[in-house]
């Protein structure tokens, strides 16, 4: 096992186009790191970086004590798990697994002992004879993975592992893989889009933007802590909301001013707001922060937004209702299901104000206040 | 392929007359193509009398098998044919393995001038043979090949322009996370070109190889221009100097060296048909 650290890595394709830009990220030994943005971030080519199968433009890569930027991907001692599982389609599963083994040139017996044991740990003894074409997705998965375990590297690199299969396979593989890292104890990068997979999975998560690392930290500290609107907004599922407005004083008293009607700041936040009176900020909140109902216990006058329900979407003891006021035409609110609200109705939806955060305007705009927990 | 999924399919059903008339054409098609192989068959069992008669004979009677026999030993049939086969094995196991390895440098592996090269060697398609049949020849003779089999094997060993073509397109499916992570795995560039990129191309090799073995065999043109002596000749060009010989021709013994010219072409077609169907389609996937 063995810590990864890159720093200052920078990615430029020819032609220019900047993919990775100084990127600095210390892995721990033994650490399930989640690098997570969407598609064109760079998070893959960062992945693909530690491989060995990108060259850096410049920075370093280190795996324990040695730097591996001019190492070769063979000598790297990592093993990869490919969204497409890549796994050889002329070959059954048990000459798939060994293969890196036999390159190797390790003993026939000591072969077959790890490749049985991976297999065990997986459940795919008895697939062994088989080719991939004969597996459903799930089983390819498990083979592709049997095939990086059964190397033992220093670290796992999984690249996007699970978008391949369907959802509830996809939750399932998820947690198989969550209980293998905690078995085996390696190093693992893990690169995803899905927001859901990188909280439930990561010890820390890395949200990245154009090649740039927007927050790094525990998967439920960047929840309620995000550093910047792109990342309060891509973390959560449905997202945050935000509403564009601005900070008015009207006496004593420090209002965000949403267009259609005021909320009051809270005084946690009015310290870092109230030399901001007057500016444009925007309040992220999210859709368990929203109430429709007056008997919520964060509901009062001052914290309502009169909103018309655009739709409903029912999830259960749940639902989602989508709402909208003249400046903000998309917000959701995820609020107990009660057959109360009818599409096109106009009511006051309630703000938790003790869960709201500011951030400075524009689509990554840095946070101005969060109340930290 | 079933009558359910013809191309005419829908056209048989609304109109039943259909099927008839485009079965007529298909079968007088067909009679076109067939009556000169019938014609050689019908031949080469003749007695000679009968080979060239006022009224043709289809049947001949008596049926001479004999004349098989006869032309091995009336010419150097079996010379003649180790030649081709000497030359057929060598230059479709050169073709086949040359291009392979072109291929799979212009698909997988990165270096400057690639893209260059390949328009390059896709130019060369456009020069007819004749155009460098000249320059050819005295390239040889400087290296003292003619007269022997060398001209026509060891050019192969250079790659064809069509089958690496061929080959590229094919190899340019493989997923690319295939051969990286074989790369991963520890495997060298040529252990992924030996290990995967030919085992997952079974069916475009085999079109490949078919192709240049039906070249090599039919050839006559490249054994007329290179070959002097009459004990490196090859089938085609035995048989063409057999039918001057003498002024008076066997036709009947000439039939016969010509079915079993033909026949081991053809035998070979129906092993390989279906391989060489897939891979002229090329619909193989690599899932998984």
């Amino acid at each position: 096992m063995a810590s990864v650290t890159l720093k200052d890595v920078v990615k430029v394709y020819e032609g220019g186009v900047k993919v990775v830009d100084g990127f600095n990220l210390e892995i721990a030994d033994r650490e399930f790191v989640v690098l997570v943005g969407p598609s064109g971030c760079g998070k893959s080519t960062t992945l693909r970086m530690i491989a060995g199968l990108e060259e850096l433009s410049s920075g370093t890569i280190k795996i324990g004590d040695r730097v591996v930027n001019d190492v070769p991907p063979k000598d790297r001692d990592i093993a990869m798990v490919f969204q497409s599982y890549a796994l050889y389609p002329h070959m059954t599963v048990y000459e798939n697994m060994v293969f890196a083994l036999k390159l190797r040139g390790l003993d026939a017996a000591v072969i077959h002992e790890k490749a049985m044991r991976a297999a065990k740990i997986l459940g795919i003894e008895g697939l062994l004879d088989r080719k991939p074409k004969a597996l459903s997705g799930g089983q390819r998965q498990r083979v592709a993975v049997g095939r990086a375990i059964v190397r033992e590297p220093k670290c796992f690199l999984f690249d996007e592992p699970l978008s391949n299969l369907d959802a509830k396979l996809r939750v399932q593989m998820r947690a198989e893989i969550k209980q293998l890292h905690m078995s085996l104890h390696a190093t693992t990068v893990y690169v995803t889009h899905d927001q859901e997979e990188a909280m439930t999975l990561g010890d820390r998560v890395v949200v990245m933007k154009d090649g740039v690392i927007q927050q790094c930290d525990g998967a439920l500290e960047i929840y309620h802590n995000p550093a910047n609107r792109f990342v309060a907004g891509f973390l959560g599922s449905p997202p945050m909301n935000f509403f564009e407005g601005q900070l008015v004083r009207e006496g004593d008293r420090l209002l965000f001013d949403e267009g259609t009607a005021k909320v009051s700041v809270p005084s946690w936040a009015s310290a870092e707001l109230a030399p901001r009176a007057g500016a444009a900020v925007v309040m992220g909140v999210r859709p368990e922060a929203m109430s429709d109902q007056a008997s919520a216990r964060f509901a009062t006058a001052e914290n309502a937004i009169p909103m018309r329900v655009t739709l409903i979407q029912p999830l259960g003891d749940k639902m989602d209702v989508v709402l909208a006021t003249e400046r903000h035409p998309h917000a959701v609110a995820h609020v107990d299901a009660h057959a109360g609200i009818r599409v096109g109705e106009t009511l006051p939806v309630f703000i938790d104000t003790e869960r709201v955060h500011f951030f400075a305007p524009g689509a990554v705009g840095e946070r101005i206040a969060t109340r930290r927990r | 392929m079933a009558a359910a999924d013809s191309p005419f399919s829908s056209t048989f059903r609304q109109r039943p007359w259909s099927r008839a008339v485009v079965h007529v054409l298909l079968i007088v098609g067909s009679l076109v193509f067939v009556f000169p192989v019938l014609w050689m068959l019908s031949t080469s069992l003749k007695p000679i009398e009968q080979t060239l008669t006022p009224d043709p004979v289809w049947l001949p009677r008596p049926i001479e098998w004999r004349n098989y026999a006869a032309t091995i030993e009336y010419i150097p049939f079996l010379r003649y044919a180790l030649n081709t086969v000497f030359v057929c094995t060598l230059a479709t196991i050169g073709t086949t393995l040359s291009s392979a390895l072109v291929a799979f440098s212009f698909t997988r592996l990165e270096w400057p001038g690639r893209n260059l090269l390949f328009g390059l060697t896709l130019a060369t398609m456009m020069v007819p043979f004749p155009v460098v049949m000249v320059p050819l020849y005295s390239v040889y003779r400087t290296l003292g090949w003619i007269g022997t089999l060398k001209p026509l094997w060891v050019p192969t060993f250079f790659g064809s322009a069509f089958s690496i073509f061929l080959l590229r397109q094919f190899f340019m499916r493989i997923p690319k996370s295939l051969p990286e992570a074989m790369t991963l795995d520890g495997a060298s560039e040529f252990r992924i070109f030996w290990q995967m990129y030919l085992p997952l191309s079974k069916a475009p090799l085999v079109v490949v190889a078919f192709f240049q073995l039906m070249y090599s065999w039919n050839d006559l043109l490249g054994p007329l221009l290179f070959l002097t002596d009459q004990s490196t000749y090859t089938l085609t060009l035995g048989l063409q100097a057999y039918q001057s010989q003498e002024g008076g021709t066997q036709w009947h013994y000439l039939m016969a060296a010509s079915v079993m010219t033909t026949l081991p072409i053809v035998v070979l077609f129906f092993i390989v048909q279906r391989a060489l169907f897939q891979g002229m389609s090329s619909t193989q996937s690599f899932e998984g």
